[in-house]
């Protein structure tokens, strides 16, 4: 069953079809990944999708229930999810702070709260992270705060934009074996730029392309796919 | 030593002076604590705000005449007990502050500044208008029976200064626990960055409100004490002055700090009072010093011991 589906989504910038009719169904379960060009329209349409921007026309539907006028905040309590591509962190904030914030609303007591923090650094790497203020963190460990205050929320759908921007070799090797063990308990919607975590963690790639979906399909597929090749060579 | 006990260790001190301060001060700064104490009350419902939520208001005394009238004016001419006065002066400034809330946190940024301000400036011109009760900038004298509170007469300094500090003590607490409280933390998330809390769940709106209402109480319950304590209820406390000073106390006692607002209020006391012993030119010391506090104090003064000594300071 679809956990989520849009229906003509659309959202426009003063002119800019920044989003335009997107009809999409992600099935309860999957690993999505999210790909286009520079400008294609991805963040907007997950920000439409969590309520972070309100959309111009079309609707959202989060398991089985239209959420289009809900605001952000109802619709992240009903299991959703959203990591910042810019990071937006609390940096004036410890880290483990941040991610208390994020585990908060769903833990009751301080000793969950605490446990939820500590498995979460824990499965970033950053678990001897937590007294540091956020904003004291390199770019790419800012990134990694993002994701666990991701996980720490536990959601039922957890969309990552951009999440591996900045981490280095090893990180990436992390973040995908952690997007695979995720898997098995989360859907995942996953924006992103780097191949090899495209084509190692999802199961399914959709394609945006002037902010259309211009194709969907296995990873396989989405490579072997020549209008997908022709959108990225700018050629399309 | 852990955070909790460390500041159980300072809060605690803190009031154990000014407990101590109640026997020991000479008359004058005895009267001058009693005073600082209520009005760093007020200091302290700004903080909630201000140094909590990150909202700059710039009318706070609409709450705090609130207070004071909705007192003033419930022991005046309904004739209510003290006791009853201060529950009045409460609710007329939960209810102003829950009504502003709804209106003014529609705005963010310079706009809500200005809107506080508008606000406040109407409230002031409402006191005048009603001056048959009011007695406008004139204002009227609380007497006799009207400040006998639950049998202890606050017209005498030593009941006063005890009052100040049950008041005092009581808020300071509660002020500690509301930032180590969930809701607490999530005000001051919002302040650090709003859309962030808002996109992990959390209902800012609501949770502004809510700080709007706790900090417009308690600045309304200092406004009451305040009346009920010194015996007067006037004009001059719903004045723009009266906005402007709490926000100069939590500025250099150090916003977001529990006990910011009390230094700040007390420093800025003494100051104006020392410097004006001094030459009649006293606003232009208390300036200086101003300035060369925000210059190298900026966080204020206890935000400077949190930066350079204790991180966890609530
Ligand atoms: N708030 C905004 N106001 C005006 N235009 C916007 C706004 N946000 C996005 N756009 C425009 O909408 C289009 C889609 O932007 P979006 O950020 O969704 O692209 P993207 O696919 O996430 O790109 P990237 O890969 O660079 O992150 C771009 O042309 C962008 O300039
Ligand atoms: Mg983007």
């Amino acid at each position: 069953m679809s956990l989520l589906q849009t229906r003509a989504l659309t959202r426009h910038f003063s002119g800019l079809k920044a989003v335009e009719t997107v009809d999409f169904d992600l099935p309860e379960g999957e690993v999505r990944a999210l790909i286009g060009p520079n400008g294609a329209g991805k963040t907007t349409f997950v920000s439409l999708l969590c309520g972070r921007i309100p959309p111009t026309s079309g609707q959202v539907i989060f398991d089985g229930r239209d959420i289009s006028a809900l605001p952000a905040h109802r619709r992240i309590n009903l299991g959703m999810a959203y990591t910042f591509q810019i990071t937006s962190v609390f940096a004036n904030l410890p880290v483990a702070e941040n991610v208390a914030l994020a585990a908060r609303r769903r833990e009751a007591t301080s000793a969950g709260v605490a446990r939820a923090v500590a498995d979460a650094l824990e499965r970033v790497g950053l678990g001897d992270r937590g007294d540091q203020n956020a904003g004291d963190l390199s770019y790419g460990h800012q990134r990694l705060l993002e994701i666990a205050m991701g996980l720490a929320q536990a959601p039922r759908l957890l969309i990552l934009d951009e999440p591996t921007q900045g981490l280095a070799d090893a990180e990436i090797a992390a973040f995908k074996a952690l997007v695979r063990e995720l898997a098995s308990s989360t859907t995942i919607l996953l924006i992103e730029h780097n191949m090899s975590v495209v084509m190692e963690t999802a199961d399914r790639v959709s394609v945006l392309n002037f902010g259309q979906i211009l194709a969907e399909g296995t990873p396989a597929e989405i490579r072997a796919n020549p209008a997908v090749q022709a959108a990225y060579l700018g050629t399309a | 030593m852990s955070d909790g006990a460390r500041s159980l260790a300072l809060h605690g001190a803190l009031l154990a002076l000014l407990l101590a301060g109640a026997f020991v001060l000479p008359a004058y700064h005895h009267g001058v604590l009693a005073r600082v104490m209520v009005l760093s009350v007020y200091a302290a419902g700004y903080n909630i705000m201000f140094g909590y939520t990150g909202l700059l208001s710039l009318g706070h005394a609409l709450f705090f005449a609130a207070g004071m009238y909705g007192m003033g004016l419930a022991v005046q001419h309904g004739g209510v007990t003290p006791a009853l006065g201060l529950l009045a002066g409460l609710g007329c400034g939960l209810a102003v502050a829950f009504a502003l809330g709804l209106l003014a946190l529609r705005t963010a940024g310079v706009a809500f500044m200005i809107v506080t301000l508008m606000f406040a400036q109407a409230g002031y011109l409402t006191v005048l208008y009603f001056g048959p009760y009011t007695r406008g900038d004139e204002g009227f004298v609380l007497q006799g029976a009207q400040r006998v509170l639950f049998g202890f007469d606050l017209s005498d300094a030593g009941v006063r200064y005890i009052a100040a500090l049950i008041l005092f003590a009581a808020v300071l607490v509660g002020v500690l626990a509301l930032v180590r409280s969930r809701f607490g933390r999530v005000l001051v998330a919002i302040r650090e960055n709003e859309e962030r809390a808002r996109m992990l769940g959390y209902d800012t709106f609501a949770h502004k409100l809510g700080a709007v209402v706790i900090s417009g109480g308690i600045a309304a319950l200092a406004g009451a004490a305040y009346g009920l304590l010194f015996g007067y209820v006037g004009a001059t406390f719903a004045s723009v002055q009266y906005s402007i000073f709490p926000l100069l106390w939590v500025l250099l006692g150090g916003a977001g700090t529990v006990i910011g607002p009390f230094l700040g209020t007390l420093f800025m006391f003494y100051l104006i009072d020392l410097s004006s012993g001094y030459t009649s030119a006293y606003m232009l010391i208390a300036g200086v010093v101003l300035v060369a506090l925000t210059l190298f104090a900026p966080q204020g003064l206890a935000g400077e011991l949190r930066r350079r000594i204790w991180r966890g300071l609530p």
